[in-house]
């Protein structure tokens, strides 16, 4: 008689431990714990925005514009010190799960939440979210760079450059963009890490993923280097950044960034089956 | 009394560096995972070198559309175009000439450009444009040759055999301020004279010239290189060809030259499509003009440049990088994983000299793996990308020799790196991320996909350690040809091994690290 009257009380079940419904809350309260007690997380995310702003710092007192249509992309350039900090959020990716495996506690976490998907999910939306928010901050201050810095190397309004602002259509494009970006190299190392499970192997795995497919272009000729180009992960989504150039297009900016969503789908898919299919 | 059945049968002997050695070999070898990594990162060289190749037309539409460049006498590919005005020397003698003016034609991208009926030109002179005298074997590209020249921007020079190049006297040439040349055969000896008023001569240098025949051909030339110039982020170049036209009296042949009339020739194509003017020489009362394009110089492998060099088979490598990475790293990061660590240290306490026999074992084994990879990967792959008409520069053996043992120790010294980072972080996934960020991503920005100026971007192929693939260039640069001498286009600032010093370089700061955070550290 009494034991009903508990089991009747909403959330007593559920903090007891006892049987009952595990909501995605709980999941991404646990992953969100889990990872903000980690010290690690937060010199990454620091790492990420310093990176982010200071390669687009250096590169932007490195370039200058002389002339009139010199061919320069500035918003590119100002956005260029993405290139390194999508390194730092596939390391962090890629830590938030095989470090589970590499310790063990993988074992403990699918023992509380057995809804698999669920924790993969989770982890998702929390590294995702902390990616998102240290691009973001990363992102605004390249884009303030940019726009103090450019201006004095021959950026200006004469040569065609009107200061980066956000207002701007393409250059809002870039930014966010921009943002978007490390978010999916989160999405896509996270994936690849659940299937390949070691660390070093998966951050190898992604990196190569990431770089390999420019490099590789470079030595094909310009037919299949513009296919390789519209396939790898990093040479189509960076095309989000681009404002200005000669350059005809592989694909279009959105295009461009789809591609890399679709890989990190991709990979996010294989993780998830790999994680539901076999043993911890 | 002791029971000795359970003793252990090894004898204790002093424990040697060679033993420590031996303990690491095993454990490479024991696991699978590591293994299974190198044979990856051969199959990654092989595959991305012999597969996926480039195409050309070289050879493929018969004889005809063969590419070939003309090899000097020193075997280098050289160009030899140029329009000749010529008569034969039978043995022995001298030509004297006085060059009056030095004018050309380049091309004109100030309008746009745009338009039918070829680009539009505009009066310049590019600085290596040339007229002067010359003395060569024959009338076929690649023969020896020595020659006495004003050029655009840099003086008086003479030039012999295409690589051979002295300084004479500096300035422009005009009609107020010309220049007397005068260029002496005595049997396989050429010397080189000039002066600023026909009476005082200076010797500029002198050449020995071997296998020329006795009859050899004299005479004026004119020729022009290509125009370029950078465009862009400086990371492309645009141009087109040029011409230049030399303006000559006072010409004065001495010694055996028994013909008395001059001949013209255009060696090569010569002809200056800038201008849509085929070359050519006209003469009247003493006075000659000759007008000429293309270049008497070593050939170089520019922005626009024709074929690929044999490091375009080594792309592969870039993955096999990747692999070796992981592979190093994770020779000492599993250690910590799996706790052997403490078994490693209890059993050899000299921590640095665990370290020292994990670099041995991980260098030696990748460099054995790469050797073979890219020895059978330049070899092989030359001929695939010969085969579908690719025109592949041609190297020494030395050259060919230096490129793939260059490549297998970048591999080597990559893995070292990548084991001491993995002992400084003792995390696989930072390890390998902060190899691959410093090897592979400034060549990705200085190499593959150019964003800075050449300034910036040469400092990063000096400082960071992808200077180390400076060891892969196959090209050389030549202060006498104007050329966009840029990492992208194969040319390094830094010399083959001076490159791979850099990347030692970093792999002894990394190594030290990394044994002094070991010895610190408890395990």
């Amino acid at each position: 008689m009494n034991v009903s009257v508990v089991a009747s009380v909403p959330g007593v079940g559920a903090r007891s431990g006892a049987a009952g419904p595990r909501s995605f809350a709980t999941a991404l309260r646990a992953e969100w714990t889990k990872l903000r007690t980690l010290a690690g997380t937060w010199w990454l995310l620091l790492a990420v925005i310093a990176l982010t702003a200071a390669v687009g710092a250096g590169a932007d007192s490195a370039v200058t514009c002389q002339a009139a249509g010199c061919g320069q992309d500035p918003a590119k350039v100002a956005l260029s010190g993405i290139d390194l900090s999508q390194a730092v959020v596939a390391i962090l990716a890629v830590l938030a799960i095989s470090g589970e495996y590499s310790t063990g506690m993988i074992r403990t976490t699918l023992t509380a939440m057995p809804r698999r998907l669920s924790v993969l999910g989770a982890k998702a939306v929390v590294v995702t979210g902390l990616t998102v928010a240290a691009g973001t901050v990363g992102v605004l201050a390249s884009m303030l760079a940019g726009r103090l810095i450019l201006p004095g190397r021959g950026f200006t309004p004469l040569h065609g450059y009107p200061p980066l602002s956000l207002a701007s259509g393409p250059d809002l494009r870039a930014a966010a963009g921009s943002v978007l970006y490390l978010g999916l190299i989160a999405l896509l190392a996270l994936g690849v890490a659940t299937a390949v499970r070691d660390s070093a192997v998966s951050i190898g795995l992604v990196l190569g993923l990431l770089y390999l497919f420019p490099v590789i272009a470079s030595a094909l000729n310009p037919h299949w280097s513009r296919h390789l180009e519209q396939i790898g992960p990093m040479s189509a989504g960076e095309l989000i950044q681009v404002t200005a150039g000669p350059r005809r297009l592989p694909l279009t900016p959105w295009q461009g960034l789809g591609v890399l969503a679709s890989w990190a789908a991709g990979a996010l898919i294989i993780g998830g089956l790999a994680l539901r299919l076999r043993d911890a | 009394m002791t029971d000795t059945r359970y003793r252990s049968q090894i004898q204790p002997g002093p424990d040697s560096f060679g033993q420590t050695v031996r303990a690491e070999w095993v454990k490479f070898l024991t696991v699978r995972g590591w293994v299974i990594g190198l044979v990856v990162a051969a199959l990654a060289i092989l595959a991305l070198g012999l597969g996926p190749s480039a195409q050309g037309s070289c050879g493929t539409n018969g004889p005809a559309s063969d590419c070939t460049q003309p090899l000097g006498p020193g075997g280098e590919a050289v160009t030899d175009s140029f329009y000749f005005a010529h008569q034969p020397l039978d043995g022995n003698g001298t030509i004297t000439v006085r060059v009056t003016s030095l004018t050309g034609q380049i091309p004109d991208f100030s309008g746009g450009g745009g338009g039918t009926g070829g680009p539009q030109t505009r009066s310049g002179l590019v600085p290596w444009a040339k007229a002067g005298i010359i003395i060569k074997a024959s009338t076929t590209q690649g023969s020896a040759y020595a020659a006495m020249m004003v050029t655009g921007g840099h003086g008086v020079r003479m030039q012999y055999d295409y690589t051979g190049d002295a300084p004479g006297l500096a300035g422009a040439v005009s009609a107020a301020s010309p220049r007397w040349l005068r260029l002496t055969r005595s049997g396989d000896t050429f010397t080189g004279y000039d002066s600023v008023d026909g009476a005082h001569w200076t010797k500029v240098g002198a050449a020995t010239l071997t296998g020329l025949p006795s009859t050899v051909q004299g005479g004026l030339f004119a020729t022009s290189p290509p125009y370029w110039q950078a465009s862009g982020a400086g990371t492309s170049v645009t141009g087109g060809s040029s011409e230049a036209t030399g303006a000559f009296d006072h010409v004065r042949l001495i010694g055996a030259w028994p013909n008395a009339a001059w001949t013209g020739t255009a060696v090569g194509d010569a002809g200056g499509p800038a201008a849509g003017s085929p070359g050519g020489f006209a003469g009247a009362a003493g006075r000659f003009t000759v007008t000429g394009a293309g270049d008497i110089a070593p050939s170089v492998s520019g922005a626009a440049g024709l074929g690929v060099t044999i490091t375009q088979t080594l792309i592969g490598v870039f993955a096999g990088l990747i692999a070796v990475a992981v592979v190093g790293a994770m020779f000492m990061t599993a250690e910590y994983r799996r706790g052997l660590i403490r078994v490693t240290l209890a059993a050899t306490p000299g921590r640095g000299r665990v370290l020292a026999a994990k670099a041995v074992v991980i260098a030696a084994v990748t460099f054995a793996v790469g050797l073979v990879s890219s020895a059978l990967v330049v070899t092989v792959g030359q001929r695939v990308l010969r085969d579908h008409g690719v025109y592949v520069w041609p190297v020494t053996a030395l050259t060919e020799a230096r490129v793939i043992v260059g490549t297998a120790a970048v591999l080597a010294v990559a893995a070292v790196i990548a084991l001491a980072i993995g002992t400084i972080a003792r995390r696989g996934a930072g390890a390998v991320a902060a190899v691959i960020v410093v090897i592979v991503l400034p060549y990705l920005l200085t190499v593959t996909t150019p964003l800075l100026p050449a300034g910036p971007t040469d400092w990063l192929a000096r400082v960071t350690p992808a200077a180390a693939f400076a060891v892969q260039q196959t090209l050389t640069q030549y202060p006498q040809v104007n050329n966009a001498y840029v990492p992208s286009a194969g040319y390094y600032p830094l010399a083959p091994w001076a490159g791979f010093a850099v990347l030692c370089g970093w792999a002894a700061v990394a190594l030290a690290l990394a044994i002094w955070t070991l010895n610190r550290r408890d395990a």
